[in-house]
């Protein structure tokens, strides 16, 4: 009894102080605000800030490299912890949301040809270019949804991925993922979007998508200055966003959305109660 | 409207069998062996089958529908994992140590893991182990095989194995009568679960998966063989202590486990290396548990052992890739 | 009677489906209302168009020059005149920038071939010069500049030359016919090819079910020192590396090349139209093709100008039978699907495939269980599920520690996989952004 004693303990004794020994020889000195500011962000590790996740973000802050605004995810009241532990002043970031701009899912637009293959829009584009007409849809095939750290994007039942604005953070990994370019940021203040992303001539665009913009410049005559359209596509100009839910109405393939009043068909996503300027971190 | 032209990647042609079709290829092979247990153990062995069958495919179809899963079951996985459970049941067993022992197989033994390819442990032994675990009584009261005549009423013994075992540990010594009963052995007049009676049965199921390249020889050849070549040494030296390697391979679950259970494809490695390392493995623990451990059968815990090892070995058995310098290969990085 | 056949370790057997067209000469097709002649039938830079609509051009005139070395000129198949120089739908699946020609029936060359005397005074450096000036590529299906293959660095010398006569994809008859039919021109292009690259060791593989082409080759052989060797049948013995390793008996280091041991593989089709290059001056503005499959009225070995579009082969050969559901250019195994027949036949079309609505496997994938038969199959000795795997993860450095750039995508794992898992693809995938990052470094 004795001798397991003496011997367990002896060695929880040894184990004690060389443990204390390293802990004492190889400390790291760390600047206490650098664990100060990474315990205020958001620990995603998304990169949206540019830098090798939130420990490579604290650093930089820290030593004066970045600007608090730049974590996205962390929203206004992030940015203000940060800055009030460096001791800066607090620029606040314009909040962006990522925001698929097609709405044309299996019924509404029309396929190239029967895609058999690995379930990733990267890889499908590698085919034939894609297997939808259209040449910038929305393929459907959830690479957007896998890259997305926060669980924002879901793919409806007809095939069309769908950001959830209050689960989107801004961090931008979506748009990267996208062999297609359809998912574009957009201010959360703006709640009203083309959502369409061909540069094909109107006729063409009638042959292959229901919902899609075929620049008939009804919303730009409806709203002078609050829509732009190039290269046979309209958008919204976000600096004139306020006035663009005037023309939802009019647009004659219900192409312009207004999140407002909900998501695309096939959504499971609620419809936001109100453009939520100032969001709160969560 | 005519229909798309169809695009996908190369290649444009595909071989003849399925996961499906393999499934079910595997549950015919166990057909002899159920029949040999049905002869020996009657109505009570079917019971077992049927329930733990049905039981399997129940809970998988419920298990689908409660996670939002895509409805499988087709596959057949669930089936044959009812029949593999079954057989490794004793005959007697009451009908809710079945419906349980499905229910364990496919809830904790699969889906939980992410259905089928992704568990890491056989769901029949998993299975099983958690029965004989926690229903020690009813997982080792062994009937004496009647052939056609039994009823309900099946008349308990004990299984060569576990003979062996008490034997040893009383005496120190085998018994005599042991040794002697190879033929029996071999066509399954003994006690034991319903599929662990007759080797006869079993080899004829794996000569069909063999013929249908749904067995390879790696997994059963290094698992016999080492269970042969271990047993052996041991037998060698001390004859009146350790059963001679023919009462080890044609005792117990090891046939059913060589060519059913430890070739479970999803639980056991890809690489013919790791496949060999892999058998080699189940052979010396099984030896190792059976001569020395607190139970007289080793198969399941062996088995299990090594479906846990399964990702180590195949990390460390990738082949050589074609023109792979040598060298880079012995100083092969680990884990990515 | 049972000699081991030479091989190489891994691959399968698919089933052939050969007999459809093994047995049927090659025919001559007739020109088409409109040749589509794509800029890019080759690997590396494309050419640069230097014809302008409207202009007439000759037979075998440069209508697309070579930009860089790993690059080859392009020629008008037929004379006639330029409609468009234009982007039109290549067999890659994009639109891609061609010469659209509408011939005039005359079908004549232009200034007369220049001929040779006599080859074999000629140097190498003139020889290579020729093939390249002739538009030769690889005609087995990568269409990979047969000069550059001819020109090593001089640090390594060429010894073997394997001609590859062996043809494993299922379906495709062309290299077989040819061999059968064109003898003559085959060994000449052979040893012109051996001369330009200084080989000693000369030999030509071809698999044991091709026993006419053999004992044809064998004969014609004899006496000479070029070898024909009988390789057993299996998926993929006619892909370079595995063809190397069953004649060579050495495997060609990973991430190198042929020439690295010394070897220089070349197809038959190939070295054929050396013969044509070199001997008449003739440019390459034709192939032999297999045209064949269930949705096709008559299937056949055909001699097809570069640039006619698929539709056209397909009325000649009596139309479609039944639905059409898919489109292949090249073989089965690695052949492109196709989005219409208006794609044209290029330089590397080695074979059309046109199959009916039930002969398409349309197996939806499921899980992996697991089983093992991508790795025993992979003829590069990978763990293609385990890459696979890792690729759908975006766990990209991992799959190249799993040796993904090994892959030589000859579709082995994706034919053998019980759960129709699209491991190729899923490698493929792994390559590229392996390939991408690599290139961000």
């Amino acid at each position: 009894m004795l001798e397991a004693i003496l011997s367990i303990g002896g060695i929880g004794l040894t184990a004690a102080v060389a443990l204390g020994l390293a802990a004492k020889k190889f400390a790291v000195e760390v600047d206490p605000r650098e664990l100060a500011v990474l315990e205020a962000l958001p620990g995603a590790n998304c990169g949206a800030c540019g830098f090798p996740g939130c420990g490579g973000f604290a650093k930089a802050l820290v030593e004066g490299k970045a600007n608090p605004n730049a974590c996205t995810p962390g929203g206004q009241a992030t940015v203000e912890r940060i800055a009030h532990i460096l001791g800066v002043a607090a620029t606040a970031a314009d909040p962006q949301v990522a925001v698929v701009l097609c709405q044309g899912d299996n019924p509404r637009a029309a396929l190239k040809y029967r895609y058999l293959g690995m379930a990733d829009c990267n890889a499908a584009q590698r085919i034939a270019e894609g297997p939808k007409q259209c040449p910038g849809g929305c393929l459907g095939l959830g690479s957007c949804v896998r890259a997305c750290p926060f669980s924002a994007i879901e793919i409806t039942g007809e095939g069309l991925a769908v950001i959830s604005r209050e689960l989107c953070t801004g961090c931008t990994r979506c748009v990267a993922a996208c062999p297609r370019g359809v998912i574009r940021m957009t201010p959360l203040a703006a709640t009203v979007h083309v959502l369409c992303n061909s540069h094909d001539k109107g006729a063409q665009v009638r042959k292959y998508c229901a919902v899609g913009c075929i620049a008939c410049h009804i919303c730009a005559k409806t709203v002078p200055g609050a829509y732009v359209v190039e290269d046979f596509l309209a958008r919204v100009d976000y600096e004139h966003r306020d006035q663009a839910g005037a023309a939802v109405e009019k647009c004659p393939t219900h192409c312009i959305r207004d999140f407002a009043q909900g998501y695309p068909p096939g959504s499971s996503f609620a419809a936001p109660t109100v453009p939520v300027a100032g969001k709160s971190a969560a | 409207m005519e229909q798309k032209l169809i695009l996908s990647p190369a290649p444009h042609l595909h071989g003849e069998q399925s996961t499906e079709q393999i499934m079910r290829a595997v549950i015919y092979a166990l057909l002899p062996a159920c029949a040999v247990s049905i002869y020996f153990f009657g109505l009570p062995a079917l019971r077992v089958l049927v329930l733990c069958t049905l039981g399997c495919v129940l809970a998988e179809i419920g298990c689908q529908k409660l996670m939002r899963r895509p409805a499988a079951w087709r596959d057949g996985s669930a089936a044959l994992t009812g029949v593999l459970l079954a057989l490794n049941l004793p005959p007697a067993s009451p009908w809710w140590l079945a419906l349980l022992g499905a229910a364990v197989a496919i809830v904790v033994g699969k889906q939980v893991y992410g259905g089928l390819g992704h568990n890491p442990f056989n769901p029949a032994l998993v299975a099983r182990v958690v029965l004989l675990i926690s229903f020690p009584v009813q997982m080792t009261t062994w009937s004496a095989p009647t052939p056609l005549g039994a009823g309900l009423d099946l008349v308990t013994t004990a299984t060569p194995l576990g003979e062996a075992k008490n034997a040893v540990m009383l005496s120190g010594r085998l018994p005599e009568a042991l040794q002697n009963s190879s033929w029996d052995y071999f066509i399954g007049n003994m006690g034991g679960c319903l599929g662990e009676v007759s080797a006869l049965a079993l080899l004829l199921g794996a000569a069909y998966l063999f013929w249908k390249r749904i067995l390879t020889w790696h997994i059963p050849l290094s698992y016999l063989g080492s269970v042969v070549v271990i047993a052996g040494i041991f037998w060698l030296v001390d004859p009146s202590r350790y059963p001679s390697p023919l009462f080890h391979l044609l005792t117990g679950g090891l046939m059913l486990g060589v060519f059913f259970m430890a070739t479970d494809m999803v639980t056991s490695p890809v690489t013919p290396r790791g496949m060999l390392v892999f058998g080699v493995g189940c052979g010396l623990l099984t030896v190792l548990i059976r001569l020395f451990g607190g139970y007289p059968e080793g198969v399941s815990f062996a088995i299990l052992l090594m479906n846990a090892a399964t990702p180590l070995i195949d990390r460390f058995t990738r082949p050589r890739a074609f023109g792979e310098a040598p060298a880079r290969v012995s100083g092969r990085q680990g884990a990515p | 009677m049972m000699k081991k056949l030479k091989t190489f370790r891994g691959g399968l057997h698919p089933s052939e489906h050969k007999e459809q067209t093994a047995h049927l000469a090659i025919e001559d097709c007739p020109l088409p209302e409109e040749l589509v002649i794509p800029l890019s039938q080759h690997i590396g830079a494309p050419a640069e168009a230097c014809v302008a609509k409207g202009e007439r051009v000759a037979k075998g005139q440069l209508i697309g020059r070579a930009r860089g070395f790993v690059s080859v000129p392009v020629h008008a198949s037929t004379s006639g005149e330029v409609l468009a120089v234009e982007a039109r739908p290549h067999p890659s699946g994009k639109l891609l920038p061609a010469v659209v020609l509408r011939p005039d029936g005359e079908d004549a060359w232009g200034e007369a071939p220049a001929s040779v005397a006599d080859y074999r005074e000629l140097g190498a450096e003139e020889l290579c010069e020729r093939i390249r000036a002739a538009g030769v590529v690889g005609l087995g299906g990568a269409a990979f500049p047969t000069h550059v293959k001819l020109s090593p660095p001089p640090e390594k010398p060429i010894h073997t030359l394997l001609i590859n006569g062996v043809e494993c994809e299922p379906y495709l008859t062309a290299d077989h016919r040819l061999m059968l039919e064109e003898t003559a021109r085959l060994l000449a292009g052979i040893d012109i090819l051996r001369r330009a690259l200084g080989a000693r060791r000369v030999c030509i593989g071809i698999e044991a079910n091709k026993p006419d082409a053999i004992a044809r080759l064998e004969e014609a052989c004899r006496g000479t020192d070029v070898e024909v060797a009988t390789l057993a049948v299996k998926y993929p013995q006619g892909a370079e590396k595995q063809l190397i390793s069953a004649l060579v008996g050495r495997e060609v280091p990973s991430g190198g090349l042929p020439m690295d041991l010394g070897v220089v593989v070349q197809n038959v089709g190939t070295a054929a139209a050396v013969a044509d290059a070199v001997l008449a001056g003739k440019p390459l503005i034709e192939r032999v093709t297999t045209l064949t499959g269930s949705a096709l009225a008559r299937p056949g070995n055909l001699r097809v100008r570069i640039g006619t579009p698929l539709r056209h082969l397909v009325a000649w050969r009596g139309g479609l039978t039944g639905e059409l559901a898919k489109i292949l250019c090249g073989g089965p195994m690695m052949g492109a699907a196709q989005l219409s027949l208006d794609v044209p036949v290029v330089r590397g079309t080695s074979g059309v495939l046109l199959l009916r609505e039930g002969d398409v496997e349309l197996r939806r994938e499921s899980a992996c269980i697991r089983c093992g038969r991508c790795v025993r199959a992979c003829p590069s000795f990978l763990m293609p599920t385990t890459i696979a795997a890792y690729a759908r993860l975006e766990r990209f450095e991992a799959a190249e520690q799993f040796r993904a750039m090994d892959c030589i995508e000859c579709g082995c794992c994706t034919y053998i996989c019980p759960a129709a898992i699209p491991l190729v693809q899923a490698v493929r995938h792994a390559k590229l952004a392996i390939l991408a990052r690599r290139r961000k470094l």
